[in-house]
């Protein structure tokens, strides 16, 4: 009898994934992982927010909590404080604004192509290139036909954010009704972001293009250690009146809830009346794929986001976060100068986040794993959550040794065309 | 703010759809403030206090993962949760014993259905058309079609039973290599099973129009308080004669877990590394709808099925729940006969599962609404979970006033 699978095409697996695996089975002593965008501690470990730990307990002791289904928008406490967090205190009230809790930032990120293209019917999508993993493959399976573009984002040259790439692209061949993925802080792959006036640009482009923006907020709090700053850019569109945006929001990094997939998406319309109507449409997506998001992580979130005291915690915990970050990037940058390693080294401390693009080439990432058992993407993308004091100077004397080592690559392997 | 300002909002075009209406229901209920209400709504199981009841079993596994971190899952969920489930499942059956069942963590049974079509369409199996149950529960068709499937409803439902004669009859004028959703135990809406010998008589159809069998499995223990005993339909298929399928698991009733949405996809195929591929499959659908699946639930169902002392007091739990359900049938039962309400109402202890088909109308649903507050499915689908001791009187009362006054 032949099976109805045998036809089937061989999946490929996920890349940064098989890079954990990979990393997880190496046993060398020096092993080093700089490839999974989690946070770790200083001793390399996961880090159970303290704040996280505190409403964990509270819920544990309480007798009233349970596991009922949440209604289909989900929790309500929490969307009030997801919407005051990143839209600001005023613009949380408007009506015209339609929030729902989603599967995390990918589901945000999967239900907003699913909406998006549903109602705009966009002849494009437009990503940065380059741009997280999984933005491309969201949008295939939303719609197979949309066309995926890319604006130019990084310049290998000289390791900047090619803000007139980017805009000259737009401008010459985006079409009304597209759709442009932003990151709202923190760029993820190499954490360089836009300046304010560059932001203020890319707003006036698309509102004169006619683009829909969709903010990709994955990292508020935990990039800075200031929650308005990190959604300063997002703030400076909504300020934009008339101009309607989606914002994918994730609360796997800045509340370190990763596997309990808490997030939100908040689409900005023209009215009530508009968002009321989006709203069902978003609800009936989440019904005809899970029916109900998942309680626990969002309970714990809720929790802090309506209680200032708890509030006043987190922020004590994002710049723990944030400042280890930025603490190792200073680290290994003092490190690669210190060795004279050849190259320019400065924008290690000018990116931001979680990632950056250290500005190795993936003949030098390949060598940093098979010889040095250190393990970033072949992009060059390095998690600057890995290291730590114990770690750094083997890394920064492993990335002096391959740079030596190699020769210049013309074409550097995380160029899409 | 004058919207006409603006240019138009590009969602203007997008129509009104109704949301679900068994939510409404919920919602109602809770906004009353009557003290006699009754709410045999949503299909959540209630004590007999009429309360949400966290299992002992769970709180004892609860206890266990206290501490346990939020790391990402992989993207096919924990693997110890994903084991341990389809142990549970497939116990005793060669299909496990072969290697042959490709698993995956979802969101609840929504999720697993949702993965099934999914990977059906990635594994391109040529599947298009979906044969539900009419009536059944009341996402299958919105699930199935928004993925692309042709979905057709066959009649399931008559007089209080099963209408086996005119499901079969459908069954064998519908197109072959149909995918068939079959509640493996505790039809929902119904509460009405197929008998053993009518499983074999649709197994032999659906195997002559080689038609491949989606078990929604969202009741296992919970039926008949015995895991094993409310799989024995995915066993005769699956075991006895050698289907491929799926099996769709959701411990959101049987672990009272709902809102944290702990369920399993799985692929039965006819060799282990068809299922291996079929793993990589779902892994693969996995990954651009979710990315990874949630853990805390996952890890409590886990630890609830790994851990000896845990396992038996949930199978306990399963019998709590079960048979207080199965009580609360015969008492809603022999309530009616004693007011000698107008017709006949063995169906409800017939039916079985958490749900029953009144078989009341429309105006008499309105009615038992506005007049004493009970609030049930337009569909006359009631929850027993919801009946208890304190309100299986008025609620027969009610029942019996909504037949004798209202057409």
């Amino acid at each position: 009898m032949t099976s109805i699978f045998s036809s089937l095409p061989i999946a490929h697996e996920d890349d940064a994934f098989g890079l954990i695996r990979l990393a997880k089975a190496d046993t060398h002593p020096s092993k080093t992982s700089l490839n999974a965008g989690v946070y770790r501690d200083e001793e390399g470990n996961p880090w159970v927010l303290p704040v996280v730990k505190e409403v964990k307990n509270i819920l544990h002791a309480d007798p009233t909590v349970n596991h009922e289904y949440l209604p289909i928008r989900g929790n309500a406490r929490f969307l009030t404080g997801a919407r005051k967090l990143v839209l600001g205190a005023a613009e949380a009230l408007n009506p015209a604004v339609v929030s729902i809790q989603t599967v995390a930032g990918t589901g945000a990120n999967h239900m907003a192509a699913i909406l998006l293209v549903h109602a705009l019917q966009p002849k494009s999508v437009w990503f940065s290139n380059p741009t997280w993993l999984n933005h491309a493959s969201i949008w295939e399976k939303a719609d197979k036909n949309i066309n995926q573009k890319w604006y130019p984002y990084y310049n290998p040259a000289d390791r900047r954010f090619d803000f007139r790439g980017m805009v000259k692209t737009l401008e010459e061949e985006s079409q009304p009704g597209d759709v442009v993925v932003l990151h709202a802080c923190a760029h993820n792959p190499t954490g360089l972001d836009p300046t304010p006036d560059q932001w203020k640009a890319i707003a006036d482009l698309c509102i004169r293009l006619k683009l829909f923006p969709l903010f990709d907020s994955a990292y508020q709090g935990f990039a800075s250690g200031d929650l308005e700053r990190d959604s300063w850019a997002i703030k400076h569109f909504l300020g934009e009146d008339g101009l309607e945006l989606g914002i994918a929001q994730s609360f796997s990094k800045n509340f370190g809830l990763y596997a309990e997939r808490v997030g939100a998406l908040h689409i900005r319309t023209t009215s009530a009346d508009v968002a009321s109507n989006v709203g069902i449409l978003l609800q009936q997506v989440s019904r005809s794929e899970f029916s109900t998001p998942p309680a626990y992580g969002a309970t714990i979130v809720a929790t802090v986001l309506n209680d200032d005291a708890l509030f006043a915690k987190w922020q004590l915990d994002l710049k723990t976060m944030s400042s280890r970050i930025a603490q190792m990037r200073q680290g290994l940058y003092d490190e690669l100068i210190r060795l004279k390693t050849p190259g320019k080294w400065d924008h290690i401390l000018t990116q931001i986040g979680m990632f950056s693009y250290i500005g190795v080439t993936a003949a030098q990432a390949i060598l940093l794993k098979e010889q040095y058992h250190i393990y970033l993407l072949t992009t060059g993308r390095v998690a600057l959550t890995g290291l730590t004091w114990e770690n750094v100077g083997y890394v920064a004397s492993s990335i002096d040794a391959v740079v030596r080592q190699t020769a210049t690559e013309a074409i550097p392997s995380y160029i899409i065309t | 703010m004058d919207s006409t300002q603006y240019p138009p909002s590009v969602f203007n075009a997008a129509t009104y759809i109704a949301p679900d209406s068994i939510f409404k229901v919920t919602k109602d209920y809770l906004a009353d403030t009557d003290p006699r209400k009754v709410n045999v709504g949503a299909g959540t199981y209630r004590d007999e206090n009429g309360k949400p009841w966290i299992l002992p079993s769970v709180r004892m596994a609860k206890e266990v993962v206290a501490n346990a971190g939020h790391e990402y899952s992989p993207i096919l969920g924990l693997k110890l949760f994903r084991d341990r489930t389809v142990e549970l499942a497939f116990q005793g059956m060669k299909a496990l014993k072969e290697d042959r069942i490709a698993s995956c963590q979802s969101l609840s049974g929504t999720g697993a259905l949702l993965l099934a079509g999914l990977a059906l369409k990635k594994a391109e199996s040529g599947i298009t058309e979906v044969l539900i149950t009419e009536p059944t529960w009341s996402n299958h068709e919105l699930l199935f079609s928004s993925m692309g499937y042709n979905v057709t409803k066959l009649p399931y439902y008559k007089a209080g039973a099963f209408d086996f004669r005119s499901y079969i009859d459908a069954l064998k004028s519908a197109p072959s290599g149909a995918a068939v959703i079959l509640h493996t135990c505790a039809h929902n809406p119904t509460g009405c099973d197929p008998s053993q010998e009518q499983w074999k008589e649709i197994a032999a159809v659906m195997k002559k129009k080689t038609m491949f069998p989606v078990f929604d499995s969202a009741y296992l223990g919970f039926n008949s308080g015995v895991v094993y005993d409310d799989a024995w339909a995915i066993r005769y298929f699956v075991d006895e004669l050698g289907f491929e399928a799926s099996v769709c698991l959701s411990f959101a009733k049987s672990m009272g877990l709902y809102g944290e949405r702990v369920g399993v996809v799985t692929f039965v195929a006819s060799s282990s590394e068809l299922a291996q591929t079929m793993v990589s499959i779902l892994e693969n659908v996995q990954r651009a709808t979710v990315s990874t699946p949630p853990i805390y639930g996952a890890n409590i169902a886990a630890t609830v099925l790994g851990t000896p002392e845990i396992a038996k007091q949930w199978a306990q739990d399963l019998i709590t729940m079960s048979s207080r359900v199965k009580g609360m049938r015969q008492k809603l039962f022999d309530a009616l006969v004693r007011l000698q309400t107008p017709g006949d109402w063995s169906h409800i202890v017939k039916q079985t599962g958490m749900f029953g088909y009144t078989g009341i109308s429309s105006a008499q649903i309105v009615y038992l609404q506005d007049k004493y507050h009970v609030y049930m499915a337009n569909t006359s689908r009631i929850s027993i979970a919801g009946l208890n001791d304190s309100n299986v009187e008025y609620f027969a009362k009610a029942l019996d006033d909504a037949v004798r006054s209202v057409k």
